[in-house]
């Protein structure tokens, strides 16, 4: 697909950085206020879209290789397994190792739940991503669109 | 209760979008149409009359709260059915590469 | 409870325009308002987490569902649905409708939630967890098992997309009239 006119890339390459800044504040906040790692990861995903959409595929293709997302995918879902099997010796499953929980209402409290969310978002964000990437190379012979 | 009957219409609704129109894409439609009746019927079981919303903060106490254990199952709901439906676009297309209609009258007629 | 109702009828309006319109594109957008509809309806329900997936997840479906359907359903063919399927669908919802309103009558009224399990949660969500959302602690600490079954689906969903649409396709037969019903 092509890109769109000069004034939606002139505005595209300041919000594109607020999108995304804005997707990590929901997954690293999401003990504290409504949220999450699933909204944050597709808002993180939405930022690239928003960047191939107004630039064009085909200038995507170059800042962004295959490699790196297939890795950032496939090591969320490991994180998040890990984080879940690291109690297995005593029997647990998905214990909440940390014994000191932290104060309340603060960023860096609530045990492993930061760090669910970050694997989660990570995973749900490159994920959807790849299904888009996927969807928009996918062209007929002969028939542009 | 007037609600919940509301809820199932809209089920029924999405249902003959899925068996009664012939393009691909309509199926689809109803098939999300259907996802939304279903997620909403389980929050919908789960107010409280004067309940907020449940995040604590530091300004009140424990109040009531609205039903936390139905947000969290539809929560999950909804993402998967967002997977589900990607799914089902990607074979939509194919099959539109593959026989050139979305009707499926003729592509059950095509063979090959 | 008004506002309930308001929004309700405007899903259930906007359900059938988007069922019963001819062209592809256009009942693609009246979905996109039922969406919408619905995370207004998560709002009035008090429940934020639900609203803010709903509005992301709904942008997402909308691109993808508009790239399926670009320039591929703009037909004038006026079709019309075999009969026995339409009685078929009478006999169903009336026996669908009866069915769950002699189901609904057993459950507990609109606002008057039971909430035998989730009491336990949210009196000890703050002091065995320490965070101050309950419904994410719910879904990651004391249900994590069912996030990790998410997380297995969303996987195995991006594994099929990427596998079906792989390489280019051949050259496309020539296009045809195709229903819009």
């Amino acid at each position: 697909m092509k890109g769109m006119s000069l004034i939606v890339k002139r505005v595209t390459r300041y919000t594109v950085g607020l999108i995304l800044l804005f997707g990590i504040y929901i997954v690293a906040h999401g003990h504290l206020t409504p949220g999450g790692g699933f909204a944050g990861g597709i808002i993180i995903a939405l930022s690239f879209i928003h960047m191939v959409l107004a630039f064009g595929k085909d200038e995507a293709k170059k800042n962004m290789p295959n490699k790196l997302i297939s890795i950032g995918e496939s090591a969320g879902a490991l994180l998040f397994l890990a984080i879940g099997l690291v109690g297995i010796a005593g029997g647990f499953f998905f214990l909440n190792f940390f014994v000191n929980k932290g104060e309340p209402f603060h960023l860096l409290s609530a045990g492993t739940i930061p760090l669910c969310n970050i694997a989660i978002g990570l995973k749900v964000g490159t994920g959807l991503f790849a299904i888009f990437m996927a969807l928009s190379l996918f062209r007929l012979a002969g028939k542009e669109d | 209760m007037p609600l919940l009957l509301m809820d199932m219409v809209l089920f029924l609704i999405g249902f003959y979008a899925l068996i009664a129109k012939r393009n691909l894409i309509k199926k689809v439609i109803g098939f999300g149409i259907m996802e939304y009746a279903v997620n909403l019927f389980f929050i919908l079981i789960g107010y409280k009359e004067g309940g907020e919303a449940p995040i604590l903060s530091k300004i009140q106490g424990l109040g009531i709260y609205v039903d936390p254990l139905p947000q969290a199952l539809i929560l999950t709901s909804i993402v998967i059915g967002l997977g589900v439906t990607a799914l089902m676009v990607a074979l939509c297309i194919r099959i539109y590469q593959r026989y050139g209609t979305f009707d499926i009258a003729q592509i059950r007629r095509l063979k090959g | 409870m008004l506002e309930f109702y308001v929004v309700m009828v405007f899903m259930i309006l906007g359900a059938l325009v988007a069922v019963e319109l001819r062209g592809l594109l256009s009942s693609v957008i009246t979905v996109g308002a039922v969406g919408l509809g619905l995370c207004v309806m998560f709002l009035l329900l008090r429940a934020p987490d639900l609203a803010i997936t709903q509005l992301v997840v709904e942008i997402l479906m909308l691109i993808v569902l508009i790239r399926a359907t670009v320039g591929r359903g703009v037909s004038r063919i006026h079709c019309y649905s075999s009969f026995w399927i339409i009685l078929s669908f009478a006999l169903f919802s009336v026996v669908f409708l009866a069915a769950s309103y002699m189901a609904i009558k057993e459950l507990p009224n609109f606002g008057q939630a039971l909430m035998s399990v989730s009491d336990f949660y949210i009196k000890n969500a703050l002091t065995k967890t320490g965070a101050a959302n309950i419904v994410a602690s719910v879904i990651l600490d004391f249900r994590a098992y069912d996030t990790l079954g998410e997380a297995t689906v969303l996987f195995v969903s991006v594994m099929g997309v990427l596998a079906l649409l792989r390489k280019k396709g051949r050259k496309a037969i020539d296009e045809r009239d195709e229903p819009d019903c």
